[in-house]
């Protein structure tokens, strides 16, 4: 209890104020191993294997001649320290190794010594170290407390992306047999059952059978949340916590009464039921395109035309930079539709083509701020402007709530701090972590929440969702304070059919939509 | 004899240096590139992408955004460093260029704001706690080479002025296979050997950013993966690789 109220008394203060240095308080902090069942679903070894020593050194030597990035960012960090006060688990922490620089030189000591002519002369000289056991467990342990969060990569005056190294640390670590059990273990769901959680078909269905009953219920409209519909028009593929948990789900209903009023035909897939895609987080090119592939044959055997992504993160940097490359082309997808669309892109063209009716009323109670997700913010982009990003979600929460207020400008938009859970920490067994990482947006957020009053937090990553639904209670705040950006869309619509004296163009599932009509046109955006 | 070894060393030095450098140069430019990874917000067009990348190499975009101390003593560093290495050209070149006629007084006074600036880095590097815990021995030895080839440099000028006419007469007869003798004062002596010494690590130590932020992914690549589909044998799946 004491150790609580210790955490609320750290919500006070300079979000970004540097601590003083508390070299090794993290060291403790590691994620659970993969258990061997675990590392071999996904092609690893079940366990660290003989001679780890010399694999890990030629996993390294593979991905030093496949990854131009990871070359040169270990090779040009001139120890600037740039990028030394601008990691939110630094910020919370103080522990050294979790400046970027730091982490990065954990793996590069052993570049250096094994990889360079200076390193393999003068190791002492130039910081080049053996891989012992000791360095092994350094990057077990600090390697999994990067969230690949880009933010480092914003400061640095060479654009070196810590992420980049942390996914080569990890690759490194599943392919001598020390996996993260987080990661891989849900990575192994994906390729069983389709999604993260391993919810089977059959629970998804009765769960969007009962989603449909509930909007009924509370709006008299019969919006659909279909599954497996051949021949629908958009394949909406969005995180599995969408399926069951809050504020996700809330926001999931937000879609479905936005896909309603489009009168666009839709489609969740049960074999492609998981946006996310933890390939990327522990840094496997092979892993990550084979749960790509999943989604591509998802909207191939369904006979899509558009695929549209739900609220998650991650899985849009993978779905808008990397799912072309890894699963591509997608020519038989509609060329007029951005390939893929997010579906604050696809709700937000509605809006500016007067297609939503919004009654802001409906979110009165609610003084809201919005979190930047960082793989949204520093790794993707939405619309056709640099920073659509950032405009587009505050656009639609400013059309549907009443009462907005950004937090801190040095801690939004491409500056953004990370929840404090992505990358592959929302496990229990990382709390202290995470808890420490979401210190300085805790901090921005209380500055908000005394000078506005702001009661409630947007965002449009799962992960942020389940993170801050753990975090904000230890930091003092309403668990209930995060909500999905199209929860507040949910909230403050007002469907066709529901609405007195209304045009009785809407009825039932739209189904007849084989044109996708005029409407369909009008709201796409295209590369005008 | 003594000359003899300069001259075997100079070519030595510019062969190493350069084929390090060109070898580096390949090596980056023949690493695949598996993924779409700019930072962004990023320019959505290859243009402009060109011109953050010029804008991160000529005015430290992104270390202005980080920390203004570091930017401006970095930044007056190198704009000094390129401004006397454009003077210095003076030495091998005859006719010497209008342009580094020009910068010759600015070219001076870089000399100072290089020693300068270099200091107020390094006082950064001692001071400065989190900073001090990342530096290693060869980040000070670096920095202490470079402050001592500008202050070894200004003694040939301010303190014990070095026969300059014979030394560019070394340089011109390097240039032309016409071997002259290079003087052999100490300050001149220690300003060329530091130099050496730079050349020769520059290829193979950290000093390779310079070469290295050109090639780095998160700010030369285009915000255009919807629109241009990026193709890299490490990121296609096998059957798209072979087919």
């Amino acid at each position: 209890m004491a150790g609580d109220d210790n955490i609320i008394d750290r919500a006070n203060g300079d979000p970004l104020e540097c601590p003083a240095l508390a070299p090794g308080v993290m060291a403790s902090s590691k994620p659970y191993v993969a258990a061997p069942a675990h590392q071999e679903a996904l092609g690893f070894p079940g366990q660290l294997v003989e001679g780890w020593q010399e694999k890990a050194i030629a996993r390294l030597g593979e991905l030093l001649e496949s990854s131009r990035a990871l070359r040169v960012y270990l090779d040009s960090c001139v120890k600037c320290g740039a990028c030394t006060d601008k990691c939110q688990f630094f910020l919370g922490s103080g522990d050294p190794n979790n400046m970027p620089v730091a982490r990065q030189d954990l793996l590069r000591k052993v570049y250096r010594r094994y990889f360079t002519l200076a390193g393999k002369l003068t190791p002492s000289l130039v910081g080049a170290e053996d891989l012992t056991e000791q360095v092994l467990e350094e990057w077990f342990s600090y390697f999994h407390q990067c969230s690949q969060c880009r933010r480092c990569s914003l400061f640095c005056p060479y654009g070196i992306d810590t992420a980049e190294i942390s996914m080569a640390a990890r690759d490194i670590m599943d392919t001598i047999g020390k996996g993260q059990k987080y990661s891989n273990e849900i990575i192994g769901k994906v390729f069983k059952i389709g999604n993260n959680l391993g919810l089977p078909p059959k629970a998804l269905k009765a769960t969007l059978q009962g989603l449909e009953e509930e909007i009924e219920e509370e709006t008299g409209v019969a919006v659909r949340l279909p599954l497996d519909e051949p021949g629908a028009e958009i394949l909406l593929v969005t995180p599995s916590a969408d399926f069951f948990a809050s504020p996700h789900m809330e926001g999931l209903i937000g879609y479905a009464k936005v896909l309603h009023e489009s009168g666009i035909s839709w489609t969740f897939s049960s074999h492609a039921s998981e946006a996310a895609n933890f390939g990327m987080f522990i840094g496997s090119t092979d892993n990550m395109r084979n749960v790509a592939l999943r989604i591509r044959k998802a909207a191939e055997d369904l006979g899509v035309k558009r695929l549209v992504f739900g609220e998650c993160g991650h899985a849009w940097r993978v779905a808008y930079n990397f799912l072309d490359t890894l699963a591509g082309p997608f020519d038989f997808l509609d060329p007029k539709y951005p390939r893929p669309q997010h579906i604050c892109e696809f709700t937000w063209d509605l809006i500016k083509a007067g297609r939503l009716t919004f009654d802001k009323s409906k979110n009165d109670q609610i003084r809201l701020t919005f979190h930047d997700s960082c793989n949204v913010a520093r790794a993707s982009r939405m619309g056709d402007e640099p920073g659509g990003q950032f405009e587009i979600p505050r656009a639609i929460l400013r059309a549907t709530c009443n009462h907005f207020y950004d937090m801190a400008p040095e801690t939004i938009r491409e500056s953004t701090l990370c929840c404090g859970g992505g990358g592959g920490l929302l496990t229990d067994e990382l709390m202290d972590v995470r808890i420490k990482g979401a210190q300085p947006r805790m901090r921005a957020l209380r500055a908000v929440a005394d000078e506005h009053g702001v009661t409630h937090m947007a965002a449009i990553c799962a992960i942020c969702k389940a993170q801050f639904s753990k975090i904000l209670p230890k930091y003092g705040f309403d668990m209930e304070a995060i909500v999905s950006v199209h929860q507040m869309v949910s909230n403050a619509i007002v469907l066709s059919g529901s609405r007195t004296g209304d045009a009785s163009d809407e009825d039932d599932a739209p189904d007849g939509e084989h044109d996708g009509g005029p409407a369909a046109q009008k709201e796409g955006s295209g590369d005008e | 004899m003594a000359n003899e070894a300069f001259v075997v060393l100079a070519y030595a030095v510019a062969l190493i240096f350069a084929g390090g450098l060109a070898y580096r140069v390949w090596q980056y430019a023949t690493t695949p590139v598996p993924l779409k990874i700019p930072t962004t917000p990023a320019p959505v067009t290859r243009a402009g992408a060109a011109a953050r990348m010029l804008r991160e190499v000529a005015l430290f975009e992104s270390l202005f955004r980080s920390n203004k101390w570091t930017w401006l003593f970095g930044w007056v560093f190198h704009v000094s460093l390129a401004l006397v290495v454009l003077r210095h050209l003076r030495y091998v070149l005859e006719p010497v260029p209008l342009l580094v006629q020009l910068i010759q007084p600015l070219g001076v006074l870089a000399g100072f704001t290089m020693v300068g600036a270099l200091l107020a880095l390094w006082a950064r590097r001692l001071l400065v706690p989190r900073v001090r815990v990342i530096s290693g021995p060869s980040d000070h030895l670096m920095l202490a080479l470079l402050v001592a080839i500008g202050a070894s440099g200004l003694a040939m000028t301010y303190v014990a002025r070095t026969d300059i006419v014979a030394v560019k007469a070394f340089w011109l007869g390097l240039v032309h296979v016409d071997w002259q003798p290079l003087p052999t004062d100490p300050a001149l002596l220690v300003h060329l050997g530091l130099v050496a010494v730079l050349a020769l690590i520059f290829p193979f130590s950290k000093l390779l950013h310079g070469v290295g932020v050109w090639f780095s992914p998160s700010r030369n690549q285009a915000d255009d993966a919807r629109e241009r589909r990026h193709t890299s044998p490490a990121g296609l799946a096998p059957a798209v690789r072979e087919g």
